[in-house]
């Protein structure tokens, strides 16, 4: 580039918009993680909404909540699905876990954004230390919802009867005992792209970490790329609020 | 490439503490509102569907607002770039009240 020196008054007749300035203030990196952002919320609007749909086609639950008991005629309530912590088999702790793991999650979101604001002060010990609470946080998550998948496919002790009389057990794609197959469905497209998300998020977060430990950004006399990489994990617990309000509260 | 790299003269600031102290306000505001959002959860009946369902919607909206307006820092940016992102998710919000619509209707006829 020529030129950095930065001209905040348009000559004037001219709009900010005619060149030469930056009419959002912001980086062009910055500036295109914001609109991947929005694209990648349009996707898990798509997929939040369509689970609206399907829900709201199929038929409530409508008895007693003590009464609950899993069936393919009406679409399960969240909290009598997801009930279940490890190391505690048996156990009835509605949402527990999956409480544990928002909380998780909010907490990695702090320390990246503690991490940001070590990089503006150019404290590289400070980045250090909050990307790699940030990793661990993410490395958390995802193993939590390694045990949450695996409990979901592998079924509850009961089980559910089916019309014919067969029992099953635990969830896939086709049959699923905790009510009509969408709901499986749902659930692993769901929380696996936002898994997914998660799992991509702690790639680049060890990217950041690696690069902040070899002086690379020491070196470039910025760390905006902690920034960048900032706004793409605080996405991913946002989509996690989300998800936790829709799929388990609602 | 040569090694002609040298140290570089990097003076660290001290840390910004009210700045931290405000991000851990938020945080706090966030672990309070998933405090509520259980306590409404397990203390209001399933009798009350939509009180229970509104008050979700409504405390997600203030966890959104905090996480982007102050974790992603959307709040301090220039406006023409706040706007950029919240008038698309208008439609996202429409998409989702059609759509819901829309399956009411088709559990009424199937």
């Amino acid at each position: 580039m020529a030129s950095t020196s930065t001209v905040t008054v348009p000559a004037p007749g001219k709009s900010a918009w005619d060149g030469g300035v930056s009419p959002m203030n912001a980086s062009y990196g910055k500036l295109m993680m914001w609109f991947f952002l929005l694209s990648d919320a349009f996707t898990f609007s798509a997929l939040l909404i369509t689970y609206g749909l399907v829900r709201s086609s199929h038929p409530e639950y409508t008895g007693a909540v003590e009464d609950f008991v899993f069936s393919q005629a009406y679409w399960p309530i969240p909290e009598k699905v997801f009930e279940a912590v490890p190391f505690f088999h048996g156990l009835n702790a509605p949402l527990v876990f999956v409480g544990l793991m928002t909380f998780i999650l909010i907490m990695s979101s702090v320390t990246m954004v503690l991490a940001v604001e070590a990089g503006h002060r150019m404290d590289k010990r400070a980045v250090e230390k909050w990307m790699l609470w940030t990793i661990i946080g993410g490395l958390t998550f995802l193993s939590c919802q390694a045990w949450e998948w695996s409990h979901f496919i592998h079924g509850t002790d009961g089980g559910s009867l089916l019309a014919d009389g067969t029992k099953i057990f635990g969830a896939n794609l086709s049959i699923n005992q905790y009510g009509p197959p969408d709901f499986a469905a749902f659930f692993f497209f769901i929380t696996g792209f936002h898994g997914f998300h998660v799992f991509s998020g702690v790639m680049l977060n060890f990217l950041i970490y690696y690069n902040t430990v070899t002086g690379v950004y020491e070196r470039r006399g910025h760390y905006e790329m902690v920034e960048k990489v900032g706004l793409y994990w605080h996405f991913v617990d946002l989509v996690w609020v989300f998800v936790f309000t829709f799929f388990y509260l609602v | 490439m040569a090694h002609v790299e040298e140290t570089p003269q990097v003076t660290v600031l001290p840390p910004d503490t009210a700045k931290i102290k405000k991000l851990w306000t938020v945080a706090g505001i966030l672990g309070l509102v998933t405090l509520l959002e259980f306590a409404v959860a397990f203390l209001v009946p399933h009798e009350y569907k939509d009180l229970r369902v509104w008050t979700f919607i409504l405390m997600t909206i203030v966890k959104a607002a905090y996480i982007v307006g102050e974790f992603m820092h959307l709040r301090y940016e220039a406006k023409v770039l706040l706007w950029s992102i919240l008038i698309p998710m208008v439609f996202v919000v429409w998409m989702l009240v059609a759509f819901v619509y829309e399956g009411i209707q088709i559990g009424l006829v199937r």
